[in-house]
């Protein structure tokens, strides 16, 4: 029961915590910024609205948006939320939802094709080269979790007596996991310095450049989603950093929501401190992360033999 | 030079003395000119009593002009001497009908019906259905190129144009850019309307260069009627143009910044950008500056307030703005974005005849306010600059130094104590019969020049006008060779040229 709960929360404040990003940006910028509520408000305008599909493109770019949301959204379903164990759990879930999230981006490439815009498939092309490499680190960091916890699901890693903390014995191998982490986030959510979530430039974008046809309620799925697909992540870190409190449920709940917190503020200080990389640099980024974690791995073979 | 007359910037030469020579001679003089390291200003045709002529005002360290007739076509210069004739070739065969022959890319400037009546160079029949963008682009052949189309409607609040690319992967091999979309005929217009409206159409050529065309506009009208403009309009003038220069400079560094989604910069450039407009606000009550420079001097008069309240916020500002270009050109991510991004070599600005901070990033120091004084440019320090590497961290470098140099030079000209005898509205006035007048100014974006001629009745018979965005947008398709097609907005904002100063 607080599971689902839990589950229904975290869905409930997905779309607050990018404007606490978008808040911590206009801070850092000196503007007031948009209201903390403004995806709500951005989402309720979308569900108004009709959605207005091209002659040329086929059922394909209608299925991406669903697909791709129904994506982002199963991953929550088996991480644990603010101290609950999650709703579901079986050995390998972990392989499961990164390929299902696959699954998700897949669809979205492929509606982004089917509108046969140069854009669409510029902006395609990049976000499969750049999420190729990014599944590199993902994997990485899990075979690094089954040789630290002897386990391959969301559950067992981040809940209850084993859970992988930087408490733990094994805490100064996380420090790059988080580093890690933290950089393929910015990767798969497109946010500064991959890619840039505020630009209008079509020319220079990754992942908005591909739902550019997409509108209405159609757009508001693919935005929830994204919220969705960044909440993951930050929980994945906020897990990471979470110190074991022996303490009751809602203690560890607001601990687990402030450094929640944390993390989208450091978004949002990422953001506001640099510049975005060269299209060309982007594969160094991302392969750096990887390398980080491919050294936290090799290290566990020297002490954990 | 036989074939060359030497005139002065805002002088009134008779159109008697201009050399009149053949077609050949023409293009010869031109050619032999422009080899020894001379530059276009202006290069056009006028028609009058059933004659047309083409006109061309040349520069080295000084003004040149000469003349010739013309039939329905002359030898192109552009293929055979250099690069800087190619779009003033194009605009004549547009604008009266006439084919440069042998000329290597000839197609349309903006889109319209030619003046002359004579059949359309390329064919278009505008009376018809032709719009702009009726043009079939050049197109790179294979399996692993992609075209990609943008504009001429884009996101984001800009001009309309239209740029095609042709690219292998992320490569661009080849921009084209088309332009015309904008197109009002403001040459034709400005010969046919009352003389009062004149400087108020010049202010609407470029919306941020309002100030910049129509000094040239009313320096060329005073020029004309024999108007001399007393030294404290000339301040307010010259303090005005220099705004302008500062305000935009700001705030495309800002947009530069804002390109590479480094946002503090963006935002803190935005709003000083505002600062400086609202000093144009307290110049004149407008925040373009439209309003201001009449012919004979300023419609208001600089008195102690405004004085003050500019004085005031410079010294509030100058810091801020210091402060601000430092953390923008500090930060490494962005010296990583702009270094070696757009490069355009000397040698190329040079054939294309680049002008403003885009020449002046590729290492030519032309300065107009320096090579050809007006106002009161002569008696003011110069700047220079040494980062002439050509790419984008040189074009956002010039421009920065220019704002420092702009602040110094207000700040000179607010401790003057010349004030304008009395407001100047503007008036009809007899200008002089059969003249030629060629005003230079050094917009914010480079040189703008104006040229006007008059008829044997003091009547204006050709006004041209030319943007410094004329010569410039071709130094943009080259910026983007072998670049990566993301990097396209940045180079873009780099230069950002106009589009309403080209189409006109």
């Amino acid at each position: 029961m607080e599971s689902l709960l839990s589950f229904m929360l975290a869905l409930l404040l997905a779309p607050l915590f990018p404007g606490i990003i978008n808040r911590t940006k206009a801070f850092v910028a000196g503007k007031q910024g948009p209201p903390l509520l403004m995806k709500y408000y951005t989402l309720a305008k979308l569900c108004r609205k009709g959605s207005v599909y091209s002659t040329s493109s086929s059922f394909v770019f209608k299925m991406g948006p669903t697909v791709s949301f129904t994506a982002a959204l199963m991953p929550l379903l088996f991480i644990p939320l603010a101290g609950t164990a999650p709703l579901f759990s079986f050995h390998g879930d972990v392989i499961v939802l990164f390929y299902i999230m696959g699954i998700g981006r897949f669809f979205t490439i492929a509606a982004a094709l089917d509108t046969a815009s140069p854009f669409e498939g510029m902006g395609a092309a990049r976000e499969a080269f750049f999420s190729t490499l990014a599944e590199a680190t993902i994997f990485a960091v899990l075979i690094l979790f089954y040789r630290v916890s002897g386990s391959l699901s969301l559950a067992d890693y981040f809940h209850g007596e084993n859970a992988v903390s930087l408490a733990g014995p094994t805490g100064a191998l996380l420090l790059f996991v988080i580093v890690a982490m933290f950089m393929v986030l910015l990767t798969e959510n497109s946010r500064v310095p991959v890619d840039d979530p505020q630009t209008h430039l079509e020319l220079t974008m990754i992942h908005e450049v591909m739902i550019l046809d997409h509108s209405g309620p159609d757009l508001a799925l693919i935005e929830l989603g994204a919220f969705f697909k960044l909440l993951f992540y930050s929980v994945f870190i906020t897990h990471l950093l979470q110190p074991p409190v022996p303490a009751g449920i809602l203690v560890n709940g607001l601990l687990f929501y402030g450094i929640l917190t944390l993390v989208y503020v450091a978004v949002g200080v990422t953001e506001s401190t640099m510049a975005r990389f060269k299209m060309n640099l982007v594969p160094k980024y991302i392969l750096t992360s990887f390398t980080l974690v491919f050294f936290a791995a090799i290290l566990t073979m020297g002490f954990m033999q | 030079m036989d074939n060359l007359l030497q005139i002065a910037n805002g002088e009134v030469v008779r159109r008697a003395d201009i050399p009149d020579v053949s077609v050949e001679t023409f293009g010869m003089t031109l050619a032999e000119f422009v080899r020894n390291g001379g530059f276009v200003v202006q290069f056009f045709a006028f028609a009058e009593n059933g004659i047309t002529r083409l006109l061309a005002v040349v520069r080295n360290d000084r003004l040149y002009v000469t003349s010739c007739v013309v039939g329905a076509e002359f030898p192109s210069l552009t293929g055979w001497v250099s690069e800087k004739f190619h779009m003033f070739e194009r605009e004549i065969a547009e604008q009266y009908g006439i084919r440069p022959t042998a000329h290597p890319w000839l197609k349309m400037v903006r889109y319209h019906r030619n003046y002359s009546g004579a059949d359309d160079v390329f064919g278009n029949d505008y009376g018809g259905e032709e719009i702009p963008g009726k043009y079939g682009c050049f197109t790179v052949e294979g399996e692993a190129i992609h075209e990609v189309a943008v504009g001429p409607v884009h996101a984001g609040i800009i001009e309309p144009g239209h740029f095609r690319f042709q690219c292998a992967g992320e490569e661009v091999l080849h921009l084209e850019i088309q332009l015309g979309y904008q197109h009002r005929g403001v040459e034709r217009l400005l010969p046919t309307v009352p003389q009062r409206r004149l400087p108020i159409i010049c202010e609407a050529i470029a919306g941020d260069t309002a100030i910049g065309h129509n000094l040239c506009c009313c320096q060329a009208l005073e020029a004309l009627a024999g108007l001399t403009v007393d030294v404290g309009a000339r301040i307010v003038r010259t303090i005005a143009l220099e705004l302008e220069r500062i305000a935009n400079h700001l705030g495309d560094l800002g947009a530069l910044s804002g390109d590479v989604a480094f946002n503090p910069p963006a935002a803190y450039f935005g709003r000083m950008r505002g600062d400086f407009l609202n000093l144009l606000q307290v110049l004149c009550g407008n925040r373009f500056g439209k309003g201001l420079v009449r012919p004979g001097g300023v419609a208001f008069v600089m008195g102690d307030e405004q004085r003050k309240l500019i004085a005031a916020k410079l010294e509030e500002i100058t810091p801020q703005v210091k402060n601000v270009c430092d953390l923008l050109f500090s930060a490494h991510t962005v010296q990583a974005r702009f270094e070696n991004t757009g490069i355009v070599s000397r040698e190329m600005a040079e054939d294309l005849g680049l002008v403003g901070y885009a020449g002046r990033a590729c290492g030519l120091p032309y300065d107009a306010r320096v090579a050809f004084p007006s106002e009161c440019y002569a008696e003011l320090p110069h700047n220079t600059n040494q980062m002439t590497s050509g790419d984008v961290y040189s074009r956002a470098t010039v421009r920065r130094e220019e704002i420092m140099h702009s602040l110094a030079l207000i700040e000179l000209l607010l401790q003057r104590p010349e004030t304008t005898a009395k407001a100047m509205m503007m008036e009809e006035r007899r200008l002089a019969a059969d003249s030629l007048v060629v005003t230079i100014n050094e917009g914010w974006r480079g040189e703008i020049a104006h040229c006007v001629l008059t008829g044997a009745d003091g009547a204006i018979v050709r006004y041209k006008v030319k943007d410094p965005s004329f010569h410039n947008w071709t130094g943009l398709a080259m910026s983007l060779r072998n670049q990566g097609i993301s990097d396209f907005p940045l180079c873009n904002k780099s230069y950002n040229l106009s589009y309403c100063g080209f189409d006109l």
